[in-house]
């Protein structure tokens, strides 16, 4: 053991800055024919803390020297493994999982499982490619910085930089090291082993027993530079948990402020200057008949504020209205009422399970065949064509009032027609019915 | 020491020697002096000064268009409806192809144990990042909207909305990420032990504590150079299949599509092999002018060009068996559109790109039959001027001629590209040729380490038994 390693007990204050220990020792070599014999001899003499050090990799001298096959190959395949599974995951999570069996997540973790071209949530053929690159990226990650772990890098102080012949190493010279910290390091006896190795030139590497720290500017630089990098931080906490006037500051407009008149706006084309017009004479607004008092029982369906029991005097209930009702039925109600009115159309027939469970946005269309909507006056029937009834929409904008007043006429013959009784088909109606039926007929 | 004269014809194969990889006297000494010496220099050549100042102000502009481009909108591009890809995905599918012949040099070569790769990897590679770094720019500036690119890559979102896995789109944004991370970290474990050099030898201390801290303490510990080694060995494997996916995964963004002409299978090997044929014609078109400015001639060679060049030859000519078969197919497979489109290609109103593509990449290759054209500096260089205006308009024509007319008339439509689109392709030249010329001026051209390790009389010496304890005296 080196003696001046021996007493680093005393107040590093008091040392003098260019008092030295020796930190190990070198040989240098001008060409690499002696090495694997040098490492051959190392090897057998018991140095652990040593190392042979060349300006391009020697083949088969790591295994003179006695070095293990490095475990990399083992990380790498752990990580590329690891890749995988995360780019399966990755796309089966985010590409075919229901949101709504994860609430319990928050929104931004949650998968999303929309449906492009009707093909299926998760189709392992196309997510190959994405499992793939993710395995070589994980797997390239994990040599490179595998490697630079397992060998110690960086490490940018070494004594060994200490010594000036050291540096033609990425040059043109080879050497062999041994560090003053091998348990069985001795002066003399492993310079005369370093002598007998065939190099040119056994140097001793000096290192100072109190090594420089870092230098005063240098570390208030990095304390600025750290306390600076915070500010961004202080500054988005600071506006999170504040409250502002001023409209957020938008880089990117994207169209989101466009120039057009508000409610309350000045606009110098008018005469009065009101960018909100009022109406023009003459017409009405919407939902202003009632306040006008117009003819309720035909636009609303009331009489003295009851429904209606009869239709508007204005409106004959002809052969030809009829027939306009059985229209604008077939149309407006049969998608989802279907044409009998039995609430099996089209739109229903394609939910026949009623929709998903738990999903409070189906109802099945009611029957109008049903005791409920036969007792209705017509015009309660009127209203909920008009305003809509639970689901379904209103048809105010889409109908024409005479016409929603023929569609009640149409759904009264409907509820008619499901309970006549045999004697009350027209003759002419029985004939053609029995022709089509014969069991009919012999009721 | 054996001594190789400069004059030697090294692409001559003679089986009774081994063709040196290196020529001249040089020593491992030499050797890293001559290529330490371009970096060291206190001044470069008079040559890079103006080509730098061409170049950096090519990128100053592409800066300032693509400021114009975010703050007016697409439509100062040619890009309309139908053609809604222009040259902004032209010239990414152009620059992702460059970037392979680098790849190939390092990884696939090196797997196939050609030491004459060592002489021009590192600069190969270099020209991969900076190209995968002028391609990944373009679709970034393409999506209309650039500042929402980000939506692009799988991050978590209030919206809970992700990418759509599906989509060859995304694929690409995997692959280019993952080809551009590789890329960098294979180059940069190249580059450990070289500026571990350049710190050594540096005269400055700026320039030491620079190049000390990204050589990461590296001492040649042959300890560390095992597991380097292993690392390196398997960077190359992983990079492999990579730059075979990344080219594919680009040619799925139109095979994958339904439109007549992208729709084949033939396009992922079709690409693959056009873009190593593009890039070889860029290695080449580097390779020729920084050997003759940075006194490199003994490192690359003429054997390294040959070989370079017979390259471009066996890919220039599946490309062309590619446009061929493409024809056939487009016949035998008797779909009209796809009889229309391929027609439309060679005789419609872009025929002109057409044959200025198949003349370029197809017909002028073959000249490389001959020994004394791929021996020849000028004729080599014109060739690979050649190759890469000729796998641009491959590009453009794949992406112009398919989109102005698919399958309903009515909907067709002609592209006419406008100055910002003109102008942003010659910026990606001075934006990659800025990063070239730094890289020449600033980092180790050649790999020393590697090309130490395939010198003559390195593999002499270690054919006769290493291990006898020689002295070196």
């Amino acid at each position: 053991m080196s003696q001046t390693v021996a007493a680093p007990s005393a107040p590093a204050r008091t040392r003098s800055d260019s008092e030295t220990r020796l930190a190990g020792m070198l040989v240098s070599f001008e060409e690499p024919g002696p090495l694997m014999g040098a490492a051959a001899r190392m090897k057998e003499a018991g140095y652990t803390r040593w190392d042979v050090h060349t300006p391009y990799p020697i083949h088969g001298l790591d295994t003179a020297m006695g070095v293990r096959p490095t475990i990399l190959p083992w990380i790498v395949f752990v990580a590329g493994l690891t890749g995988a599974l995360s780019g399966i995951f990755l796309q089966y999570w985010t590409n075919a999982t229901d949101a709504r069996n994860f609430t319990f997540l928050p929104t931004n973790l949650q998968g999303y499982d929309y449906l492009i071209s009707g093909k299926p949530f998760y189709s392992f053929p196309a997510n190959i490619p994405v499992i793939f690159e993710l395995t070589v990226l994980f797997s390239a990650l994990a040599a490179v910085f595998g490697m630079l772990a397992l060998n110690g890098l960086p490490t940018f102080h070494r004594s060994l930089f200490r010594s000036r012949a050291f540096q033609r190493v990425t040059d043109d010279h080879f050497f062999v090291s041994v560090d003053a910290s091998d348990p069985i390091f001795d002066e003399s006896t492993t310079g005369g082993l370093l002598a007998e190795l065939g190099g040119s030139d056994v140097m001793r590497v000096e290192e100072p027993v109190v090594q420089p720290g870092m230098p005063r500017w240098l570390m208030a630089a990095g304390v600025i530079f750290a306390c600076v990098t915070l500010i961004p931080l202080v500054v988005i906490a600071k506006a999170r948990v504040s409250k502002s006037t001023e409209p957020r500051i938008h880089i990117w407009q994207d169209m989101d402020n466009q120039p057009r008149y508000k409610g309350q706006m000045q606009n110098a084309a008018f005469a009065d200057e009101r960018a909100m017009r009022p109406t023009v004479v003459g017409t009405v607004a919407r939902g202003d008949l009632d306040a006008l008092g117009t003819d309720r029982h035909r636009l609303e369906g009331l009489v003295d504020d009851q429904w209606a029991t009869v239709f508007p005097e204005s409106l004959r209930v002809t052969s030809a209205f009829m027939e306009r009702g059985r229209r604008q039925f077939g149309i407006f109600c049969a998608p989802c009422h279907g044409l009998d009115g039995r609430g099996n159309g089209a739109v229903p027939a394609r939910n026949p399970d009623g929709g998903r469970e738990g999903w409070a946005g189906w109802v099945q269309p009611t029957s109008l065949h049903d005791q409920s909507v036969r007792d209705r006056a017509v015009g309660h029937l009127f209203n909920s064509i008009t305003n809509g009834i639970r689901t379904m929409p209103p048809y105010r904008d889409q109908i024409e009032p005479d016409d929603r007043w023929a569609i009640v006429a149409y759904i009264r013959a409907l509820q008619k027609a499901s309970q006549a009784d045999w004697n009350e088909v027209p003759a002419a109606a029985r004939q053609e019915l029995e022709r089509r039926s014969g069991k009919r007929g012999n009721d | 020491m054996a001594t190789i004269p400069l004059e030697i014809d090294n692409t001559q194969d003679d089986p009774r020697h081994r063709a040196p990889l290196v020529t001249g006297d040089h020593d491992l000494g030499t050797l890293t002096e001559t290529v330490s010496r371009v970096a060291e220099a206190p001044r470069a050549p008079l040559a890079w000064y103006v080509a730098f100042t061409i170049s950096a102000g090519l990128t100053i502009m592409l800066g300032g268009l693509i400021g114009y481009l975010i703050m007016t909108g697409v439509g100062v591009w040619g890009v309309n409806n139908p053609v809604a890809w222009g040259f902004a995905i032209i010239n990414f599918v152009f620059w992702v192809g460059i970037g392979h012949a680098g790849t190939l040099i390092s990884a696939i070569l090196f797997l196939f144990r050609q030491h004459w790769r060592t002489g021009i990897n590192r600069f190969a590679e270099a020209m991969t990042i900076f190209a995968v770094i002028c391609a990944g720019m373009f679709p970034g500036i393409h999506v209309g909207r650039a500042w929402l690119a980000y939506w692009m890559f799988p991050l978590p979102n209030q919206m809970a909305m992700w990418p759509q896995f599906r989509s060859p789109l995304l694929w690409d944004v995997f692959a280019v990420g993952t080809y551009f991370t590789v890329s960098l970290l294979f180059w940069y474990v190249g580059l450990i032990p070289d500026l571990a050099t350049f710190r050594d030898r540096a005269k400055t201390r700026v320039k030491q504590i620079v190049y000390g801290i990204f050589a990461l303490g590296w001492n040649g510990s042959m300890r560390h150079w095992h597991r380097y080694e292993r690392a390196y060995l398997i960077l190359a494997a992983l990079a492999t299949p990579l730059v075979l996916s990344v080219h594919s995964v680009v040619s799925f963004d139109f095979a994958v599509a339904q439109l007549p002409g992208w729709h084949t299978t033939i396009f992922p090997p079709y690409f693959v092999a056009g873009a190593i044929f593009s890039g070889f014609g860029m290695v080449v078109t580097l390779a020729v002018p920084a050997r003759e400015l940075f006194g490199l001639k003994h490192i690359i060679t003429m054997r390294h060009l040959d070989n370079m060049n017979k390259i471009i030859l066996a890919t220039g000519s599946i490309v062309g068996y590619a446009y061929s078969i493409e024809f056939f197919i487009a016949w035998y497979g008797a779909i009209p559109e796809e009889r229309f489109a391929f027609i439309s290609r060679a005789f419609g109103p872009y025929a002109w790109a057409y044959w200025i593509m198949f003349s370029c990449n197809a017909f002028v290759p073959q000249l490389f039959w001959f020994r004394k054209i791929r021996t020849s500096i000028p004729a080599m260089f014109i060739i690979s001027l050649l190759v890469n205006v000729g796998m641009w308009f491959e590009r453009y024509v794949i992406v112009v001629t398919s989109l102005s007319s698919d399958f309903l008339p009515s909907s067709w439509g002609p592209y006419v590209p406008t100055w910002v689109d003109a102008a942003m392709l010659v910026g990606s030249f001075g934006l990659f040729f800025t990063f070239f010329l730094l890289f020449c001026r600033y980092l180790p051209m050649v790999a020393m380490a590697e090309v130490k390790a395939v010198m003559p009389h390195t593999l002499k010496r270690s054919a006769h038994g290493d291990g006898h304890a020689g002295g070196a005296a």
